[in-house]
């Protein structure tokens, strides 16, 4: 039988948990973002990509600097309002996805406790 | 008679005397309605007057016209006269008279209606005996004094009766309830003003000093809650401060502020953060299947409207004819004539001009040059209101191929002549008549057929002629017919160089002419600067007169005018040069934007009416620096079928240091026949169409390798073309039959959509033009000198909504299908290459292979020669047959 006693301290860490092993210059936590960006861009009629953290500052971004500020800076204020609103109503719910759709393109938000990807797609016509 | 006298009121009433019995009750009638109630108006016979010594005149005279009576002498009176005495009207009011004697005063003027009246009261007596002084001052008043005298009685007070006001009185009024209590409070006088100490105590602990009402808990009214439904949200946590400033200086503040962004390395280190990494796997799969909806489908397209945007494209067919609208010839020419070149005005609408040349071949027209000198070569303005008369004629001094108005000034115009002259005209004077055709031309119904010339009536059954203004130099201008001619934009002019300037002067004053003596010319209408004397001496040479009634707008131009820079279109070595019939060139070129300018000119300048043209100035080219990066090329289209895309820019010849003209940049044969249609497209600013010979072709400028598209030849020769103005994919050809093809680029490409018959005879121009986005009419000139009109109808003239994309898309096909077929054929090539290499290794290769194999053949042919040998031998018997082995030992 297992026997349980309390050893006073921390659980040993989960061997996933670890950083995997890395390659030379190519970490694997950052292949898979670079990966998963990828990706999205790939897709039909994505015009740009961006990854902005809670304050909305962009992190990474396919876009040029300029655009990219602008845009991170007017959808962060922007999903931050969407949020609260929908908490605001119904403080159970919370904000998954803002999809904001106009006459040239549609704009993507996912937003996240930490971060938020935007993704502007110009649906095809 | 006694003086005035003042009747003491104090008498008091006095019983009434004894009521006399009147016969009649009648109440005596008083000057109530003249605002004097107190005078009764009596009558007195003379019997009444002596009695009571009041004559008219001799008692009762104008100073003194009253008089006192006694009331006992009218009781007297009336006992004796009962009915008949003159007082028996008044006899009641005698009787109330509270006083003894009763004031009758002599009325004159009959001013109560009766020659005397009686003053019923004391106080009318008073007034009347002592009016009042103001009045008795002024005489004037003293006819107007209501002759009454009051007399003045003291108000008696009479008790007082309440009618209820002293309730109300009552009722308002405050008066203090109760009784107010005053209190005496004192204390020693050396306690005032001694310090004050306070101190605390608790209020429980004295006794009586508070009372308080505690809260219980009541049963009844206890609530048990159960259950609590309760949602939190977290908040930034929000601090509100406020304070007050003062402004003292108004002052702007500005912040400049940059955003703040991550360097590399927390890029970097963020990147590789697990957060991260956890957040895009999670967001990646929403934002992929949104990504996904959106390609599949797009969820916000109104399927109503594209469904009837489809169906215009195909719409009914049956209203697709051009349907006449008028007509126009000239019926008094003498000769035949044939239009040679069309334009609308600009501005006007149904003014349309028209130039007629002689139809003549070149060997008649020398035959009979003499003949023709006579008559006046002509453009001809023609309005839709008058199909009879031309509006206006102007005359030219020789046949005109080709003319336009000016883009800034629709009264100027310039046409090309056969003999190379340019011909200026100004009808500035004449505007206000061409004008009102507009007007007149609805009434044009009514009235029979006359044309309509308001002003001048008289003038109506004359055609104005109008002299040309000016006429270019015939030795420096151009050698032979003058082919086409543009107006340049008036955004920008060219010096001799042939280098680009900005034209400050806004407005367009510079021309281009192509000619059949092999060059372009560009002219100017400015006044050129005079370098030499040369030209005060020519001055005098000429003594040609000016007729008094042309406008003097260009006479600085007239015979003397040279162009400013001639561009030949040289073949290179050889002396057969390129013979231009058009030139297209760029819209840039073309634009005019001074047609804002020149309405709010004419709306601020209406005053001094300064017109631009009159007062032309020279260029300020020499002054200003060329604009470097314009696009000098245009097309040229020649007389041979060629489509020549060529620079205007003059270069110096490293040799002979001359200017010379650049080599065109390309040519291409593509027509078989004169190219007289060079157009751009007014859609695409690249794409040109292209028109001669049998074949139609469409190019875009920048692509050198050939036409986007080249028709097949037609059974009938193409004689003119031109864009449809508002359908991108539309063109119109005539050909010389007098067919008009409509080519429909979205319908088909290899054959007109549609073909209609105008007339009998070649169609030698087409021009088409919008009035309004319903009305879009067609002109087509053709060879016997008629001009017809032709309306648009709706399905020709109206765009579908994706048409000009459509159209794009096409062109941009064919952009690659000409590319391919270059790649193709230099893939062609190179295997046309590779094949004639391994060709070529090929016959190495055999060349190489039958010299081993001849080698074998011989010796096989030599074995069997020996064999063949050695049976001839045997049958000959020379040779035994023996065992074939030794013989062989022995060979």
């Amino acid at each position: 039988m297992n026997e349980w006693t309390n050893t006073g301290r921390e659980p040993d860490p989960l061997p996933s948990s670890l950083a995997g092993p890395t390659a030379p210059g190519l970490g694997e936590p950052q292949a898979e973002v670079e990966e998963t960006l990828k990706r999205i861009q790939s897709h039909k009629g994505v015009i740009g990509t961006m990854v902005v953290n809670a304050e909305g500052i962009p992190i990474r971004t396919t876009l040029d600097n300029s655009t990219t500020v602008q845009y991170a800076g007017l959808l962060h204020h922007l999903t931050m309002k969407a949020k609260s609103t929908v908490r605001d109503i119904d403080p159970q719910n919370d904000l998954t996805f803002l999809r904001i759709r106009s006459k040239k393109h549609e704009i993507m938000v996912a937003p996240d406790k930490e971060y938020l990807l935007i993704v502007i797609q110009n649906p095809c016509e | 008679m006694a003086p005035k006298q003042k009747k003491k009121s104090s008498r008091g009433k006095k019983s009434p005397k004894p009521v006399l019995a009147a016969s009649e009750d009648m109440e005596p009638v008083n000057m109530e309605s003249m605002g004097h109630p107190e005078i009764y108006p009596l009558v007195l016979t003379t019997k009444t007057q002596e009695i009571f010594s009041c004559q008219i005149d001799e008692d009762v005279t104008d100073e003194q016209p009253y008089k006192l009576i006694n009331k006992e002498d009218i009781f007297e009176d009336l006992r004796n006269r009962a009915a008949v005495s003159d007082f028996h009207p008044v006899k009641k009011i005698v009787q109330e008279y509270p006083g003894n004697e009763l004031l009758l005063v002599y009325d004159r003027d009959f001013k109560y209606g009766l020659n005397f009246y009686l003053i019923g009261t004391e106080e009318g007596k008073e007034s009347y005996l002592n009016p009042p002084e103001v009045p008795e001052e002024q005489e004037e008043y003293k006819e107007h004094i209501p002759e009454d005298v009051y007399i003045y009685k003291l108000p008696v007070s009479k008790p007082w009766v309440s009618l209820g006001s002293e309730k109300e009185i009552e009722e308002e009024s405050v008066t203090e309830s109760t009784k107010q209590i005053t209190y005496m409070i004192s204390r020693k006088r050396s306690e005032f003003g001694a310090p004050i100490k306070f101190s605390d105590q608790n209020a429980s602990s004295v006794k009586d000093a508070y009372i308080e009402c505690t809260a219980y808990p009541d049963k009844n009214f206890t609530l048990k809650q159960l259950e609590k439904d309760v949602g939190m949200q977290v908040i930034p946590q929000i601090k509100d401060i406020s304070t007050q400033t003062k402004w003292t200086y108004p002052k702007n503040a500005t912040t400049q502020y940059y955003p703040r962004e991550f360097s590399e390395e927390e890029k970097e280190t963020l990147k590789q953060s697990k957060p991260l990494v956890d957040f895009l796997n999670n967001a990646s799969i929403s934002v992929e299947i949104a990504l996904q909806q959106n390609e599949i489908m797009n969820t916000f397209i109104d399927d109503w409207k594209y469904l009837a945007e489809e169906e215009g494209t195909f719409g009914d067919k049956t209203d697709t004819h051009l349907k006449e609208y008028q007509s126009f010839t000239d019926l008094h020419s003498p000769t035949e004539k044939m239009i040679t070149c069309v334009s609308w005005h600009p501005t006007i609408y149904g003014l349309i001009a028209v130039s007629v040349a002689v139809r003549l071949s070149f060997e008649d027209r020398v035959h009979f040059s003499g003949k023709l000198l006579l008559q006046p070569s002509l453009i001809l303005f023609w309005s839709f209101s008058d199909p009879i008369h031309p509006q206006l004629m102007l005359e030219s001094p020789d046949d005109i191929f080709c003319f336009k108005f000016c883009p800034s000034d629709p009264n100027i115009i310039a046409g090309g002549c056969i003999n190379g002259q340019i011909v200026m005209w100004d009808i500035t004077a004449h505007a206000d008549r061409i004008e009102n055709i507009k007007a007149g031309g609805g009434r044009s119904k009514r009235a029979t057929l006359k044309p309509m010339f308001l002003l001048e009536p008289e003038s109506n059954k004359e055609a104005m002629y109008i002299r040309h203004c000016a006429v270019s130099s015939i030795e420096n201008g151009h050698k032979k017919v003058i082919t086409d001619i543009h107006w340049l934009s008036d955004t920008f002019e060219i010096n001799r160089m042939g280098s680009v300037f900005e034209n400050r002067s806004g407005i367009c004053c510079q021309l281009v002419t192509c000619s059949a003596d092999c060059t372009i010319c560009f002219w100017d209408i400015r006044p050129q600067k005079l370098l030499t004397p040369q030209t005060t001496e020519k001055k005098k040479e000429e003594s040609i007169e000016i007729p008094f009634d042309v406008p003097s707008t260009f006479l600085h131009l007239d015979l003397s005018w040279k162009p400013l820079t001639k561009v030949r279109l040289s073949k290179g070595e050889t002396s057969l040069d390129y013979c231009p019939t058009k030139i297209s060139l760029n819209e840039d070129h073309l634009l005019c934007k001074t047609q804002d300018k020149m309405l709010a000119q004419s709306k601020t300048e209406k005053a001094e009416e300064m017109n631009p043209y009159h007062n032309l100035e020279s260029g300020m080219a020499n002054l200003l620096k060329p604009i470097d990066d314009f696009c000098t090329k245009f097309f040229v289209g020649t007389e041979e079928g060629e489509v020549i895309y060529t620079d205007w820019k003059m270069e110096k010849d490293p040799e002979t240091g001359r200017l010379m003209s650049k080599k065109p940049v390309s040519h291409h044969t593509v027509h078989d026949g004169t190219v007289h249609t060079i157009q751009r497209s007014p859609f695409y600013n690249d794409i040109i169409l292209t028109v001669g010979g049998w074949n139609v072709a469409i190019w875009k400028e920048g692509v050198m390798t050939g036409p986007l598209l080249q028709s097949c030849c037609a059974p009938k020769r193409y004689t003119s073309g031109h864009w449809s103005l508002t359908r991108p994919g539309v063109f119109y050809i005539g050909r010389e039959d007098g067919y008009i093809d409509i080519w429909d680029l979205l319908e088909k490409t290899h054959e007109p959509a549609q073909s209609q018959n105008i007339c009998i005879t070649m169609i030698t121009y087409i021009k088409p033009w919008i009035f309004s986005s319903k009305q879009q009419f067609i002109a087509i000139a053709d060879y016997y000198g008629t001009l017809h009109i032709l309306e648009i109808p709706w399905t020709l003239s109206r765009p579908s909504t994706n048409e000009m994309a459509s159209v794009n898309h096409y062109f941009e096909r064919e952009v690659k299908h000409l590319e391919y077929v270059e790649q193709r054929k230099k893939i062609r090539e190179q295997e046309k290459k590779e094949m004639e290499l391994e060709m070529a290794k090929k016959k190495v290769k055999i060349y190489q292979k039958s010299k081993e194999q001849m080698q074998a053949e011989l010796k096989m042919d030599y074995e069997s020669y020996l064999e063949l040998e050695k049976t001839v031998l045997i049958n000959l018997g020379l040779i035994k047959v023996t065992e074939k082995g030794s013989y062989m030992d022995v060979m």
